[in-house]
């Protein structure tokens, strides 16, 4: 009883001490929320230092953010329509959603990742991954705007993607599930030894950035989780973590958690790459969608492509190994050297790392502890460089400073920890708030990390924020990093998921940005360069309308001769060449988005008129002073009638051609 | 040669900077044009200070009624002939080498040069008077009269939510250095002539 007494005394006195400090601590925070507030503070009409790239996850979108703000400054639409934009409304950019499965409305957008030059950001593009319908896409950075998306064939789930080599050589993209190849009809339950898992290089045209499949790499029917890129050393190399190598089809919660090692996969691609320019690898017949956006005409074209090149790992010796690491390995992130790969066992008690240069002696030496479907499994001591120890649980990305340190998130522990490449000692610990995923430094993923800030991004807030029901937002923390310890600066909401992020310096980007297009070098098909070429054409049941709008008023705005049962195309040219002088336009009843056009752009969608009448349409963006006036109307009158085409602005009629 | 007569060849020669450089400038600032709208006159041509900044000037200016601005004038014909005229004088005149007439040639250039200015303040007069009547906003002046547009002759002016500035520009000012060094030419002359 004694010793109960003693101990419960005991528990109190601690815990007294502990609030205390505790006391003390949130004193302390008090003091430097002042200084956190004034290190995020961007005072109206500056600009931040960072754009952030945040994809939206579930939403299928990437939103721009700027740091050390905070502020969102647009979404750009990449694998979900967006009737603000008009994007897979308008019949310019529905072929860009176009897959082997048809038109697609939504997908899942994970990881996205800038163009590299040399392994330092270029800020020509930004990459990013659909998830669910296996894609590719490409965001140009002059316009912010989706210019290309191409299908992954032979993919399911594409998780281990999408990065960029150093020199933007090839964007990858791997597979998380593991499927049947070719496709066919087969019991689940023979998964094992039968399923494969894609690895896909897409070139990258280092002129127009344009996409292509290079190659498909058959791996091992395990599941591949995510990628990065050797540098310096290590380019040419590729490394993918993997988990399920216990080839599990059901209850992968449990089964799949059995090995006590996964792998990362260490994949020579300028090997592979050696080997198909010398006619390596085989054609195999595939289907697959590839969109490209034209910024001239203004219009986006879906090519369905037939062929696609399959390398099988027992062709290529020597490109492919297995590094063992424990535990169903999530992130494999190569630090700014190329020397050192990080592998973050989600389920293990410390972080491995993996050492490129022994990892290249050990090959040499020929250190395999056996081969998994033919493939080397290296010796675990003998790559391995060096382990975190206890550094947190549940470890899930590490990005790096470019001063020697490397920040882990701990999705189960809630937290960033800084520790040392080389010592592995453990520096300092923040907790997020709550649950946080991917981690980003602008630059993390390079050679040259612009080492100031991280951003953490948290899957759950439950009560961070105003309540908005039982769903409520996803987040995003800001922490500064420039001193020994981190010091947290700001906490945000986002949209959709915050998955994972890239960041870059906005000097690199923002001088690029363009500010309108040009009217003489629209090519769509369908433009109207001046009020006087506007007008209105019927071919059967189908009428043209080419439109034009300028402040504040559309030609033309009164159209006649319309009738039930048509099917009528509103082409409409912003004829403005002014900075941020976009129009709208929305027509009653019309069963699809507002166009929302910049200057210079031509956008077309399509009405079919049900009921007789006088109908209005109007601009939707509030242009100028006059903008309530900027409206029209179009008369719908019975099918068969009489009543001719006939389209006037002000009175000014002009006959149909 | 002598000092008076290479200073008046010079000084005509000066003038060829109007085929090169603009003469005056037509800035047009307002809170919702951070990077402001501007027109440079040239004695043959209207361009853009950014590009279509004309386009942006007209569709601004259509509210109130006023005309577009022209694509050419018959100025824009008459300027570099009489511009191109003078330069051949001047040199013809610092080749004769009398400073008299060096003078004349000073004084015809003011003439012309006034001419010139009468003439663009009436362009200018009648771009911010002559007002479409059914302009979509019709301002009038504390007395009752319909308010113009006109912008500045030279310097800056409030107009509505604009402030307008108009200055010389380089080509104006290559005149401007010219037609003195023709007037240091006569004085020169004067003084050469005498200590013949």
């Amino acid at each position: 009883m004694k010793t109960i007494f003693k101990s419960l005394l005991a528990i109190t006195v601690v815990s007294l001490v502990l609030s205390s400090c505790g006391n003390e601590g949130s004193s302390k925070k008090g003091a430097l929320s002042s200084s956190a507030a004034e290190k995020v503070y961007v005072a109206p009409g500056e600009h931040d230092e960072f754009y952030a790239f945040v994809s939206g996850g579930f939403s299928g979108q990437l939103a721009v953010y700027g740091l050390p703000s905070g502020r969102l400054f647009k979404v750009i639409p990449v694998f979900s329509v967006d009737a603000e934009k008009a994007y897979g409304f308008n019949e310019e950019t529905k072929p860009m959603l176009n897959t082997s499965h048809g038109f697609i409305p939504w997908d899942d957008s994970h990881h996205p990742d800038i163009s590299q030059t040399n392994g330092e950001l270029d800020g020509r593009y930004v990459f990013i991954n659909g998830n669910n319908t296996p894609r590719i896409a490409k965001i140009d950075l002059t316009t912010f705007e989706t210019t290309e998306i191409i299908e992954v064939p032979n993919s399911a789930g594409n998780h281990s993607s999408s990065f960029v080599t150093e020199n933007t050589e090839y964007v990858v993209a791997g597979t998380r599930f593991s499927i049947p190849y070719p496709q066919k009809d087969m019991p689940i339950n023979e998964y094992k030894g039968n399923f494969k898992g894609a690895l896909t290089f897409i070139s990258v045209n280092p002129e127009d950035g344009r996409m292509d499949i290079k190659f498909q790499l058959m791996m091992p029917g395990f599941n591949y989780d995510l990628s990065h890129p050797g540098r310096g050393d290590s380019h040419g190399w590729f490394f993918f973590s993997t988990y399920n190598t216990e080839e599990a089809n059901s209850l992968l919660e449990v089964n799949a958690s059995q090995n006590d090692k996964d792998f990362i996969a260490a994949i020579n691609w300028k090997k592979i790459e050696e080997y198909v320019n010398n006619g390596g690898g085989t054609k195999a017949p595939a289907n697959y969608a590839h969109n490209v956006y034209d910024e001239h005409t203004h219009t986006a074209t879906s090519t369905m492509k037939k062929e696609v090149l399959i390398v099988n790992p027992s062709e290529v010796p020597g490109a492919i190994y297995f590094m063992p690491t424990p535990k169903s390995p999530h992130g494999c992130d190569v630090d700014p050297s190329g020397e050192y790969i990080v592998g973050s066992g989600k389920l293990a008690a410390e972080l491995t790392i993996h050492s490129f240069s022994k990892m290249i002696k050990a090959i040499e030496e020929e250190k395999f502890d056996g081969e998994a479907y033919g493939i080397p499994i290296l010796q675990y001591e003998a790559t391995l460089a060096g382990a975190v120890k206890q550094p947190g649980l549940g470890p899930l990305h590490t990005e790096f400073d470019g001063q020697g340190n490397a920040y882990t998130t701990f999705f189960i522990s809630s937290e960033v920890v800084k520790w040392k490449l080389g010592t592995w000692e453990v520096i300092d610990r923040k907790p997020t708030y709550y649950s946080v995923g991917h981690l980003m430094i602008p630059g993390g993923n390079s050679r040259k990390p612009f080492g100031k800030y991280v951003l953490a991004m948290n899957k759950i807030t439950k009560d961070r924020y105003l309540p908005t029901g039982p769903e409520v937002t996803q987040s995003a923390q800001l922490y500064d990093i420039t001193g020994e310890k981190m010091e947290l600066l700001l906490d945000f909401p986002v949209i959709g998921e915050p998955h994972y992020a890239a960041g870059i310096p906005a000097d690199l980007i923002k001088v690029n940005s363009k500010k309108i297009f040009r009217l003489e070098e629209n090519k769509h098909e369908y433009v109207t360069k001046t009020e006087a070429e506007a007008k209105v054409v019927r071919n059967g049941n189908q009428v043209h309308i080419y439109m034009t709008m300028i402040r504040s008023h559309f030609a033309p705005d009164n159209i006649e001769g319309i009738q039930v049962g048509d099917e009528v195309f509103f082409h409409v040219t912003n004829l403005e060449q002014d900075y941020d002088v976009p129009h709208g336009i929305a027509m009653i009843g019309a069963q699809t988005s507002e166009l929302l056009i910049m200057p210079g752009q031509t956008e077309t969608f399509k009405w079919f008129p049900k009921q007789v009448g006088v109908w209005p349409f109007y601009c939707t963006d509030f242009c100028s002073a006059l903008h309530q006036e900027m409206q029209g109307y179009v008369r719908v009158s019975p099918k068969g009638s009489n009543v001719p085409i006939t389209f006037t602005l002000d009175g000014d009629a002009v006959d149909a051609e | 040669m002598k000092k008076s007569k290479i200073l008046m060849i010079i000084g005509s020669l000066l003038l060829l900077g109007l085929f090169v450089f603009p003469l005056w400038n037509i800035t047009l600032e307002a809170p919702q044009y951070p990077t402001p709208l501007g027109m440079d006159i040239h004695i043959n041509k209207f361009t853009d200070t950014h590009e279509f900044d004309i386009k942006n000037i007209n569709l601004m200016n259509h509210y109130v009624g006023m005309q577009y601005i022209p694509e050419t004038i018959p100025e824009f014909k008459i300027f570099p002939l009489v511009i191109g005229f003078m330069v051949i004088l001047g040199v013809v005149i610092g080749l004769i080498g009398k400073h008299k007439l060096f003078l004349f040639w000073f004084v015809l250039m003011s003439l012309l040069g006034m001419a010139g200015l009468y003439d663009f303040y009436l362009w200018e007069y009648d771009y911010g008077h002559n007002l479409d009547p059914k302009a979509i906003m019709n301002f009038k002046n504390p007395d009752g009269s319909v308010m113009g547009f006109q912008p500045p002759l030279f310097g800056t002016k409030d107009i509505l939510n604009f402030k307008a500035h108009s200055y010389p520009r380089l080509g104006a000012y290559f005149m401007f250095l010219g037609m003195l060094l023709t007037v240091v030419a006569f004085f020169i002359g004067k003084t050469e002539a005498k200590t013949k």
